[in-house]
């Protein structure tokens, strides 16, 4: 089927984070990677990103997450990919 | 073995493996061969069931193992050979499963080796097996892989051609009818290699299926079954003890039968008869055969029982524990305790202690406790605190009596330990369940006076959901230092005045209070001189304010005068009072308070009320807690007086209406049925206009229920007409004391339509609701239109109705609070662990992010207004004054968050459970 999950209103936006803005992250939140919620490799919004950027995205790598919130309007979540 | 104290260990992971044979016998301190427990002289016998190499139990003995004492030896576990083999109950599924699966003649799995590997790489694959060391790794691979298994009717290694095999329950296992025996069982699982068991999800290294069937019984240390001595002298066994012994005398019978050569069918009785008693050892409600009981009748309590359900040791012990130092009675109100108090009965306060640790400082104190005795009294028989225990620096508790208070308070000295009895001012918590929310349990504290109740003041009674008619609460007594310093910071009564559910207080005016404040600062109302001296001599010491009215030349006081007393000297507020919405003069209706000072409005629901009071959420947020709770102190106090002044009663005669006015609603209720019978008539004859997007039946069924919906309001409206604020019915309801308007409208004019899943009464007999209705009746009274008022009383049909309206209510609230009870576990489970961290974020115990800014947007929703961080209106207000305000009107908000969803809420339930009423019977 042709349907292209992120265009759905309840799909959050999601953004690849480069190697470099990945560290910044972590640094701002003082965290680990480990830490950071999870995602999964074969998450239908994983797959999106992977074909529109025309790479594969690796286990480690941390999307940047943008939804909409009830109480905070917009809200900013990081999420690393994990392989299950 | 000495037990290890001081060792942690993370767990990391948790195996479950089955016991062999050799394992059992092992970890078996002795073999028990004599089902006798003790000699003529009380002494356990060797290898019997109460063997000194089992533990002990006694004072005094020494473990034949290990060597410790009572509370040293953890207790070791026995074994019984059986004669025969013998099921375990508890794997019966698993044993058909291995039967079916495997071959009758060669034991191999039934399918081919390319078959097997493909279940467990599919296994595999999907993650099933994660952990390779699990006994029985995946349920679903040995569903999977045996129902393949068990389809084949020939086996592919040997050919043989296979039997059905089914259970007979409980445990007796038939291959095409003949009774395989568990000897049988056990010899054909023995054959089934290990290679062809991994396939079925089972680990062969740590679980041979063959174990599954009995031959060594481990017998549970005496420390899990002790005996008890009655007072009798006489001993009592443990029900499992009980049960060990049935299994000892049978298993002898047994072996001596089968040794001596006895016949067939007397071994496989006696066999049979072993199996019945180990099935009711492991489970005594084994389905299919009788439980097991005591000479009084009393089922037997074994293994499974000790276990499972509410009762069980997982429920009841590790889930729940009891505690000392609580106290549970019935609750009863004092109206004139602060809300931060508790009172506490003399019985309680004698039982319940504080251990103080003697210092320097309180030395001569303590010594002065101890010596008053475990019951001193004071002038007047006045309370005094006592001391129960004295605790030696070893650890040795001194019981203090009447006789030895003297020796012992002379012993005392530093480095002891006093259990003081409680005082007035201690810190303690008070809990009423269920404990749905973290007000739920709160601290207070203690207020020691006569009676054997718990007192509290009424207006923490909605946090705690707590009324008078028989409800218990639990009281528990902070034992360190602290553990009370937590307590008085964030549990005390007074901070949780504005819950966290949605930004409003919880604690406030109800009932009574509301209808007091309300009689004083309504219509004009004032006191005499007398009077007010009266009321303010309720809030201590107070100058009497100058008179502000004069009545028939005497000097009075306004009610608004002597409520402003309570109000803080510069508090400015303007809002709607829950009386005035329906053409009610503007003066009474809108409350404004300007520098503490009640301007015009009067004081009800809105102003003080619980959930909805406006005035004691702005104290309590603008000027904090000790302020909030000062005012709902004095604001109770002054309520109690004031309605014990004026006097207020309800009775029926409150929904007297006059002959004129029930004509008026007769008249109506006629017309709208009439208007339903033509309705009726004209869907009969085909002439009614179908609405869009509903049937014609639809469009009947609403079109009356709207007719007869109105017709109730209008009712109600008439009666309303003639219920004016005279009226003490109508002084609750509409200052939020109690009731609604439509309770009376009920009451006086017309109940109204009854309903089940919001349509009229449709079902019972064929084409009609009663037999009193001929079939097909459509209109408005064979469908459940109640035309009768609750005064004047129902008619048979409509009583009728109205109980299958009011059933559907009931129903619906049980349903409702069990599904919601298990959803709220099942929620706080999972959350219970989870904290805000310092920088914000939500945090599991491995520092896991959970969510980056609690709740999104980072704000306690005990500091919001209504879910929302800054109410815009009001620092407006502030800065710019109340002028400025009105002039510019500011178009109303959007309602946004949940603080605004949850008032909503909150007003709905508030109806729902006026309408049905709070009485609890025997529900407490
Ligand atoms: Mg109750
Ligand atoms: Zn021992
Ligand atoms: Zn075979």
């Amino acid at each position: 089927m042709d349907l292209n999950v992120m265009e759905h209103e309840l799909v959050p936006e999601h953004y690849l984070l480069s190697e470099k803005e990945t560290e910044g992250v972590l640094a701002e939140l003082k965290v680990e990677k480990e830490q950071l919620p999870k995602i999964k490799k074969n998450d239908p919004a994983i797959k999106f990103l992977e074909r529109s950027l025309g790479e594969t995205i690796e286990e480690g790598r941390v999307v940047k997450v943008i939804r909409k919130s009830h109480t905070a309007g917009f809200f900013v979540a990081y999420r690393v990919v994990v392989e299950r | 073995m000495m037990a290890m104290r001081g060792v942690t260990k993370r767990v990391r992971a948790i195996k479950f493996a089955l016991l062999s044979p050799d394992e059992i016998r092992r970890m078996s301190a002795t073999k028990i061969i004599t089902a006798d427990t003790y000699d003529d002289d009380g002494f356990p016998i060797d290898m019997g069931l109460m063997d000194l190499h089992l533990g002990v139990i006694e004072p005094g003995l020494r473990c034949k193992t290990c060597g410790g004492r009572v509370d040293d030896c953890p207790g070791h576990f026995g074994h019984i050979d059986l004669a025969m083999p013998a099921i375990h109950v508890g794997f019966v599924k698993e044993l058909k499963t291995l039967l079916q699966a495997t071959c009758r003649s060669c034991g191999r799995l039934l399918l081919t080796k390319e078959e097997a590997t493909s279940f467990l790489e599919a296994a595999k694959r999907a993650g099933a097996l994660s952990t390779a060391n699990e006994a029985i790794g995946s349920i679903q691979l040995m569903k999977l892989t045996a129902k393949a298994a068990t389809k084949r009717q020939i086996c592919p290694h040997c050919s043989a051609e296979q039997m059905k095999v089914t259970l007979d329950k409980p445990t007796a296992f038939r291959e095409d009818g003949h009774k395989l025996t568990p000897k049988e069982v056990r010899e054909r699982l023995e054959r089934i290699p290990d290679d062809d068991l991994r396939p079925l999800g089972i680990n062969p290294d740590i679980a041979r299926p063959e174990w599954m069937v009995i031959t060594a019984l481990p017998v549970p240390p005496v420390t899990v079954r002790p005996s008890i001595t009655l007072e009798s002298g006489d001993r009592s066994e443990d029900d499992l003890t009980h049960k060990l012994v049935d299994v000892l005398r049978i298993n002898q019978r047994l072996r001596e039968n089968r040794d001596a050569g006895a016949p067939q069918l007397i071994v496989e009785d006696l066999w049979e008869l072993l199996q019945y008693h180990i099935t009711t050892f492991i489970d005594n409600q084994t389905s299919g055969i009788p439980p097991a009981r005591h000479r009084s009748g009393r089922p037997l309590r074994t293994l499974v029982q000790r276990l499972k359900g509410k009762e069980g040791r997982f429920r009841s012990n590790l889930s729940g524990k009891r505690v000392n130092f609580s106290a549970r009675t019935v609750i009863s109100p004092d109206p004139l305790i602060s809300i931060n108090e508790v009172g506490l009965p003399v019985v309680a306060a004698r039982e319940l202690t504080v251990p103080v640790h003697v210092q320097d400082y309180n030395l001569d104190i303590v010594k002065d406790w101890v010596q008053r005795g475990p019951e001193p009294v004071g002038e007047n028989g006045k309370y005094m605190p006592g001391v129960n225990y004295v605790i030696r620096p070893d650890g040795r508790r001194i019981r203090v009596t009447d006789k030895n208070a003297e020796t012992v308070s002379e012993a005392v000295e530093l480095g002891y330990i006093a259990e003081r009895q409680l005082v007035d001012g201690d810190i303690v918590l008070f809990n009423r369940q269920p404990s749905l929310h973290r007000m739920s349990m709160l601290a207070h504290e203690v207020r020691v006076m006569d009676g054997k109740t718990f007192r509290l003041n009424l207006a923490v009674c909605p946090p705690y959901n707590a009324d008078f008619d028989g409800d218990e609460m639990n009281l528990h007594v902070l034992q360190s230092e602290e553990a009370r310093a937590e307590a008085k910071v964030l549990m005390r009564v007074q901070e949780h005045i504005l819950s966290p559910r949605f930004g409003g207080p919880v604690i406030g005016a109800i009932h009574d209070h509301i209808t007091g404040a309300f009689l004083m600062t309504f219509g004009g109302s004032s006191f005499n001189r007398e009077e007010t001296a009266y009321l303010l001599s309720l809030l201590g010491d107070r100058p009497l304010p100058k008179p502000d009215i004069k009545v028939e030349g005497e000097p009075h006081w306004s009610g608004r005068l002597l409520f402003s007393t309570i109000l803080p000297k510069d508090l400015t507020l303007t809002f709607r009072a829950s009386i005035g919405s329906i053409g009610e003069d503007v003066e009474e209706s809108t409350v404004s308070i300007v520098n503490g000072k009640v301007i015009s409005g009067v004081v009800d629901e809105k102003a003080i009320g619980a959930f909805k009071g406006k005035i004691v959420e702005k104290i309590a947020r603008d000027r904090g807690s000790e302020a909030a709770r000062q005012f709902i102190d004095e604001t109770t106090r002054l309520a109690m007086g004031t309605i014990m002044l004026k006097g207020f009663t309800t009775g029926i005669d409150d929904e007297d209406i006059p002959e004129e006015a029930k004509r008026e609603i007769a008249e109506v209720l006629d017309r709208a049925m009439t208007e339903v019978t033509n309705l009726v008539q004209a869907y009969k004859a085909g002439e009614l206009e179908q609405m869009p997007g509903r049937s014609l039946e639809e469009t009947l069924e609403v079109e009356a229920m709207k007719k007869l919906g109105r017709a109730r309001d209008d009712a109600g409206q008439i009666a309303g007409r003639h219920l004016g604020l005279e009226n003490s019915a109508v002084i609750m309801a509409r200052s939020g004391a109690r009731g609604s308007m439509l309770n009376l409208s009920q009451m006086a004019g017309c109940i109204g339509q009854q309903a089940v899943r919001g349509e009229r009464l449709s079902r019972g007999y064929w084409k009609r609701t009663l037999p009193h209705f001929l079939p097909e009746d459509l209109g408005a009274k064979a469908k459940g239109f109640v035309t009768s008022s609750y005064k004047s009383g129902l008619r048979p049909t409509e009583y009728f109705f109205h109980s299958m309206g009011g059933r559907e209510g009931l129903v619906d609230t049980a349903v409702r609070t069990s599904r919601s009870g298990y959803m709220q576990r099942r929620l706080i489970n999972a959350l219970e662990d989870l904290k805000v961290m310092q920088d914000g974020t939500v945090r599991n115990t491995s520092r896991t992010i959970i969510q980056f800014r609690f709740g999104e947007d980072g704000i306690n929703p005990m500091r919001s207004v209504g879910g929302d961080a800054v109410d815009v209106d009001d620092v407006l207000m502030e800065v710019l004054g109340p002028e400025a305000v009105k002039a510019g009107k500011l178009p109303k908000r959007e309602m946004a968050g949940y603080g605004a969803q949850e008032r909503d809420f909150l007003v709905e339930i508030a109806d729902d459970a006026e309408a049905l009423g709070d009485e609890d019977g025997g529900n407490l």
